[in-house]
């Protein structure tokens, strides 16, 4: 009797923070947690050019992390991010280099030498059954003994074109980056994609139980080439924006890309087995990883003590949340 | 089937290994421009000796059915380490080498550890403490730099009677007191049952988590030993980024190329060793035949490529296409 009548201690939790992942909200605390730090080192750190400045770094990394995401939702990974990254900016510049018509081409060229890239990813992944991790560490070989043939080993003369540059410098809305634009046109596409596509349920469905998919009719080895395929062109998409921002390609320019996208994506509660994960947490990763990469570097830590405090940083704030469950 | 057989199907991908490095080597000996002589065999053993080290390294954590792609950054953490203590006189410079084993062991204890106890997924942590290391190195080593007891270094990289490689005999003394005793103890056999099937291990008793903490720590051990030698070859220590991830890259294509299954399980560290020979052979070819040097990453790409795809045949056998999902 008095158990229907004493007053029951709900708290009453929002709705929308019910449904909110301890995964993508531990992360966004940790954002607020690292604007707080920055600001006690640094009064400029809270000021709006500053925040917009680091969310058009951010922009570059969340275009890649983006193509990434789909990848580990699948339950697999692609490492072949650098190189991929590398050549697309590297094929864009040297489209560019090549008068009028290259010109024009030049953005459309090197993401689709990034998709070439990822559909190799994805036939091996998804036809001949190859583990993602090898097979993509192998056309990362090959992506590079590619560019280092192309290239002579130097970095290369061309310039990024006139539009690259547009792209990442430039703002059409005034006060709002591109870049940034960019990265939004692409991240409101994919949650489109994520949520309200057969193309994207088919995604979290392989990711959870590949097996399951298949039996349910699901062209399992088309979405997983797919997949592969919009990473490789997401990944070189980035290139392109971080060659128009530096105005040219450099050699080992995607080699800062590769950790922070997979800890962007599995740091925003993406489950690196697959099938779990919502495109909010990548954002929170995202933003989460590029700002401690510019307090560390506000900080004016030797590049030593970046690496190390970087590597130890995503272990234990995986070890935080990104733990298996017990066997 | 008789037990050799069982044998043969166990020690399969060793023997193809073996059969690719010799046949390669032939072809890489007959056309070398100065013939086959004793020097040409030191140079080319000093050379496949380093990536043999951390192929073996990445044999042992592959057998569990895991990855390391940190045996890159250790081998260039402890090169970098190396080149400030291996020197002096001979008890600081074995004071030094015990050091330097002692960092590698350190190292893979800390990925064993957050493998297991920290139960992240061995590729994420192994890049994030590759990070790391690279980090210790390049505060060890902002510029390259530094020396290296040459008395030793040039013992261990010449020849022994005049005609054997010294580098060739302590390959074979670390695989007789590391490997051969690992993979007969119980820890051993732990990793491979762990690696074929990790559930059915558990169930029969086989102490899963030291076997994977020890394959771990032994792949430090391993590729600190690479490091010692990267150092007695180049009397310097060098942070150097590109080389320890490609270092890490080769590491698995010795591995593919050697017969040790990705999946688990399967293989030995001896086929890794035939498999980085192998691959250093394939490819030092271009040289032989004369290519541009350029063409080097890419040809060892393709070649790493199609190595993985070899694999892939198995799925022609596939009776149900359920099969294909593991």
């Amino acid at each position: 009797m008095s158990d229907a009548t004493a007053p029951r201690l709900v708290i009453r939790i929002p709705a929308f923070l019910r449904r909110l992942d301890p995964a993508v909200a531990t992360a966004f605390g940790c954002i607020v947690l690292l604007l707080l730090l920055g600001s006690l080192y640094s009064r400029s750190f809270l000021s709006p050019e500053y925040l917009l400045q680091q969310l058009k770094v951010a922009s570059f990394l969340g275009v890649i992390a983006t193509g990434m995401m789909l990848v580990i939702l699948l339950g697999q990974i692609d490492l072949s991010v650098p190189w991929v990254v590398t050549t697309g900016a590297m094929m864009a510049c040297a489209a560019a280099g090549h008068g009028a018509p290259g010109l024009w081409i030049s953005i459309p060229f090197g993401v689709l030498c990034g998709v070439a890239i990822g559909v190799v990813n994805g036939l091996g992944v998804a036809y001949l059954r190859i583990p993602s991790m090898i097979i993509t560490l192998a056309t990362n070989a090959v992506a590079q003994g590619l560019m280092v043939v192309y290239t002579g080993g130097f970095s290369p003369q061309d310039e990024a074109s006139r539009a690259m540059r547009y792209l990442a410098t430039g703002s059409v809305i005034p006060g709002i980056p591109n870049a940034v634009l960019a990265w939004a046109v692409i991240g409101v596409l994919a949650v489109w994609i994520l949520k309200r596509t057969t193309f994207g349920r088919a995604v979290y469905s392989i990711g959870n139980r590949e097996r399951a998919a298949y039996l349910s009719g699901i062209n399992t080895r088309l979405v997983t080439m797919l997949a592969f395929a919009a990473s490789g062109g997401l990944a070189a998409f980035g290139g392109v924006l971080l060659a128009g921002y530096a105005s040219k390609a450099a050699q080992s320019m995607g080699d800062a890309y590769l950790l922070p996208s997979i800890a962007a994506v599995v740091l925003g509660g993406t489950h690196i087995l697959g099938g779990r994960g919502s495109y909010l947490g990548t954002i929170a990763g995202v933003i989460l990883i590029t700002l401690l990469q510019s307090i560390l570097s506000v900080m004016q830590i030797t590049e030593a003590g970046r690496q190390l405090i970087y590597g130890a940083v995503i272990i234990l704030m995986l070890l935080l949340y990104g733990r298996e469950k017990a066997a | 089937m008789k037990d050799w057989r069982y044998w043969l199907s166990e020690q399969q991908g060793t023997l193809t290994a073996i059969g690719i490095f010799v046949v390669m080597f032939v072809i890489y000996a007959t056309n070398h421009p100065a013939g086959f002589s004793v020097n040409m065999v030191q140079t080319a053993a000093n050379k496949a000796v380093l990536l043999a080290f951390v192929a073996m390294a990445q044999a042992l954590v592959v057998i569990t059915a895991g990855i390391d792609l940190s045996v890159g950054m250790m081998l260039t953490l402890t090169n970098c380490l190396a080149s400030w203590i291996v020197v002096g006189s001979a008890a600081e410079t074995a004071l030094g080498v015990v050091g330097v084993l002692a960092t590698g062991l350190a190292c893979g204890a800390i990925n064993g550890a957050v493998v297991i106890f920290g139960r992240l997924q061995p590729i994420v942590t192994t890049i994030a403490t590759g990070a790391m290391f690279y980090g210790a190195a390049l505060f060890l080593r902002p510029n390259p730099g530094g020396s290296v007891n040459e008395t030793l270094a040039d013992a261990l990289t010449g020849r022994l009677f005049g005609f054997l490689p010294a580098s060739l005999v302590v390959l074979t003394l670390v695989v007789l007191v590391i490997w051969v005793p690992y993979s007969r103890s119980v820890l051993g056999r732990a990793a491979y049952a762990t690696g074929s099937a990790e559930t059915a291990a558990y169930m029969s008793g086989v102490p899963i988590q030291r076997a994977k903490f020890a394959a771990y720590t032994l792949a430090g051990l391993l590729s600190s030993i690479g490091g010692l030698f990267l150092t007695f070859f180049s009397y310097t220590g060098e942070a150097a980024y590109a080389s320890g991830n490609a270092y890490t890259l080769f590491s698995i294509a010795a591995v593919v190329l050697g017969g040790v299954s990705l999946m688990g399980g399967r293989g030995s560290a001896v086929g890794a060793i035939f498999g980085a020979l192998a691959f250093r052979t394939i490819g030092d070819l271009l040289f032989v035949f004369d290519f541009d040097p350029l063409w080097q990453p890419l040809f060892q790409g393709v070649v790493l490529m199609l190595a993985v795809s070899i694999g892939a045949f198995g799925l022609f056998q596939v009776r149900n296409r359920l099969e294909w999902f593991g």
